[in-house]
């Protein structure tokens, strides 16, 4: 089977900074993919080169297995939701909507037609005859969907979609978006800096770095085992130990822990069975309702941060802020990572 | 101090009133309070045997203004060259204003900006007597297309009716040539600062959802431009409509309104008049305003 998208040895570079540096990746039809990674990482870039807002530098970008480096974005079967909506401000929500059909000749009953049933689709049936200044942030979004949807694009390209959005409204949305996806059948290529939307919504998640991409996994193995030290770091936001950390603990190979996985005890006592400790000094304790997360300096130089739960933290009555602790995790939670990096 | 600063912190009216009222005061009286004195004196009239200005209301001078077909002429006269100048005017700065306001950065930008307001830094009266030697017959402008063997070209254009004349310096055409060169930075700005605001993303969306570059131009950057020309146009408009010098200095001998006021305020010590024509432009202003703002000019603002 063709992939939707693919990227082969692709980069962009402005001067002297390679915004995307020598990328390859294919994304498959029907697919909901994300592209997760910190500002500046080459997730957007690579997302206007889908869109055709950019062209490589070097490198092929394929849809539908058709080379589309030197295709307009008129011609491209994609479409895209933009960060700030880009809606049209001095057309009508339906106006808007129907903008694709009308630029391509399609009559103004028919267009009005499709347009009011896009509307629907996103449940905004009533305001097609408002202004987009008129509506609220949320509704903004959904025209921007039912607009970026009304030609039955292949692939719909999604920016940041929901980042001005309250958390709430977010939540709604990134459900609303996952179960649309599933309805349409259609490719979506989701950019963001929220690992928990990455996470929550798609089948696979490409996690970039200055350019690269780290590891493109589904969100579980993503989780479970990160390949890298900035994917553990980024993702869930673990403990590394890169490789001088690891040899002053005794241990071979750079590896990440999980914050959930390790536990706070006091400075004496014996090491649980199957367990690794580390001893280090309290710097603060954050409340987070279920859990706290411990933050402790060890006396290796790096700060770690432990997960504990309500139940446990009573054990822990007593140790304040620069109390004297050991971190111990078990042997077989921690994910040995292929690079000892560091960021 | 600190006591008046409590006092304007608990009175916050005070405060505002003592922000706004010396502006106002200046506004409003100076501005304003003249503008409406000049215009007030359009309704009383002038006695023609005592030449003596009557201080009651009246109509009478309006129906001077519009009865009289000498009168009537300079207004049509004025209103076309006004109409004229505008349309070439925004038909010029548009490319400009959009290469400015999307396409060029840095360095350019600066260029293109400092360009187009360095001519008005200079003396207007030097720029229309420049104008006048390069509009000569024996001008500059007459001896390129001499060099070019288009000197047909130009005697074709200067023999016809109405925009023609001797010389390009003493034609219509030639006066309408240097308003168009006075009035363009006032098009060019204001469009230029409309087209700065469009978020690029507006276009990129255009083209996403299929839309040809004509198209985008069409259905996007264009109305996007609007109140942008309409701003300009007011300008470009209204200093045609009361100008004075330029068609004193460049251009065939017909009056122009702005003379006219010149001349009845002056010389003929008709003030009642000179204030009558004056009022032509405003009027025609806001009836220009209401049509553009119908035909939903602002609704991108």
């Amino acid at each position: 089977m063709t992939s939707a998208i693919e990227f082969r040895g692709v980069s962009r570079v402005y001067g002297d900074v390679r915004a995307v540096d020598d990328v390859s990746f294919a994304i498959e039809p029907g697919e909901f993919f994300a592209m997760l990674g910190p500002s500046g990482s080459g997730k957007t870039t690579s997302l206007r080169l889908v869109a055709g807002f950019d062209v490589p530098t070097s490198g092929q970008v394929l849809l539908d297995g058709a080379d589309v480096s030197g295709v307009p974005p008129y011609e491209r079967n994609v479409n895209t939701v933009f960060q700030d909506y880009a809606l049209f401000p001095h057309m009508t929500v339906l106006e808007n909507v129907a903008y694709g059909p009308r630029v391509r000749g399609t009559s103004r009953s028919e267009r009005a037609r499709r347009a009011r049933e896009m509307l629907d689709l996103v449940q905004l049936g009533a305001l097609g005859g408002r202004r987009p200044a008129q509506l609220s942030g949320g509704q903004r979004q959904r025209v921007a969907l039912a607009r970026a949807l009304i030609n039955h694009p292949k692939v719909l390209l999604l920016d940041e979609p929901l980042g001005a959005l309250d958390l709430k409204l977010r939540e709604e949305m990134q459900i609303e978006l996952k179960s649309l996806q599933k309805k349409l059948g259609i490719t979506f290529v989701y950019v963001t800096h929220d690992q928990g939307e990455a996470l929550s919504m798609a089948d696979r998640v490409a996690v970039f770095n200055k350019g690269r991409i780290e590891q493109v996994a589904a969100p579980r193995e993503l989780y479970a085992r990160p390949a890298t030290a900035f994917v553990a770091r980024f993702v869930g936001s673990a403990n590394v130990a890169d490789a001088a950390l690891a040899r002053a603990l005794g241990l071979p190979q750079p590896f990440a822990i999980r914050a959930e996985n390790v536990a706070v005890l006091g400075e004496a006592g014996p090491s649980p069975a199957g367990s690794h400790c580390a001893p280090g000094a309290v710097l603060a304790v954050q409340f987070h309702g279920a859990a706290s997360r411990w933050q402790v300096k060890l006396d290796a130089g790096e700060v770690w941060s432990a997960m504990v739960t309500e139940e446990d933290s009573r054990a822990l009555d007593g140790l304040a802020v620069g109390a004297r602790v050991r971190l111990c995790w078990p042997r077989a939670a921690a994910v040995p990572l292929n690079e000892a990096g560091a960021f | 101090m600190r006591a008046a600063s409590t006092f304007f912190y608990r009175r916050p009216y005070w405060y505002v009133a003592l922000l706004l009222v010396p502006p106002l005061l200046w506004f409003g009286t100076v501005y304003l309070g003249s503008l409406f004195a000049l215009l007030a004196q359009s309704f009383y009239r002038i006695d023609d045997f005592t030449a003596q200005i009557v201080r009651e209301p009246t109509l009478d001078t309006y129906r001077q203004l519009v009865t009289q077909p000498a009168n009537v002429d300079i207004v049509l006269r004025t209103v076309s060259m006004a109409i004229c100048v505008t349309i070439a005017c925004a038909i010029i700065a548009l490319p400009i204003a959009i290469y400015m306001a999307r396409y060029a950065s840095g360095r350019m930008k600066a260029f293109f900006y400092v360009g187009v307001m360095l001519p008005m830094w200079t003396s207007y009266l030097v720029k229309i007597y420049a104008w006048r030697l390069l509009l000569a017959k024996e001008g500059i402008i007459a001896w390129c297309f001499g060099k070019l063997g288009l000197t047909g070209l130009l005697e074709t254009l200067l023999e016809a009716p109405g925009i023609g004349g001797p010389s390009l310096s003493s034609s219509y055409l030639g006066m309408f040539i240097v308003f168009v060169y006075m009035w363009l930075p006032f098009m060019i700005l204001p469009m230029a600062a409309a087209l700065e605001r469009v978020p690029g993303s507006l276009l990129q969306a255009s083209a996403d959802l299929g839309a040809r570059p004509s198209q985008t131009f069409r259905n996007v950057m264009l109305p996007l431009a609007v109140p942008g020309i309409a701003a300009g146009s007011v300008f470009t408009f209204s200093l045609t409509m009361g100008d004075y010098i330029i068609p004193s200095v460049v251009g065939a001998p017909g009056y122009f309104i702005g003379m006219m006021v010149y001349v009845q305020q002056g010389t003929a010590g008709n003030i009642p008049l000179a204030a009558a024509f004056s009022v032509v432009p405003i009027v025609l202003i806001f009836v220009y305003l209401g049509i553009a703002r119908r035909f939903g000019a602002f609704d991108a603002l």
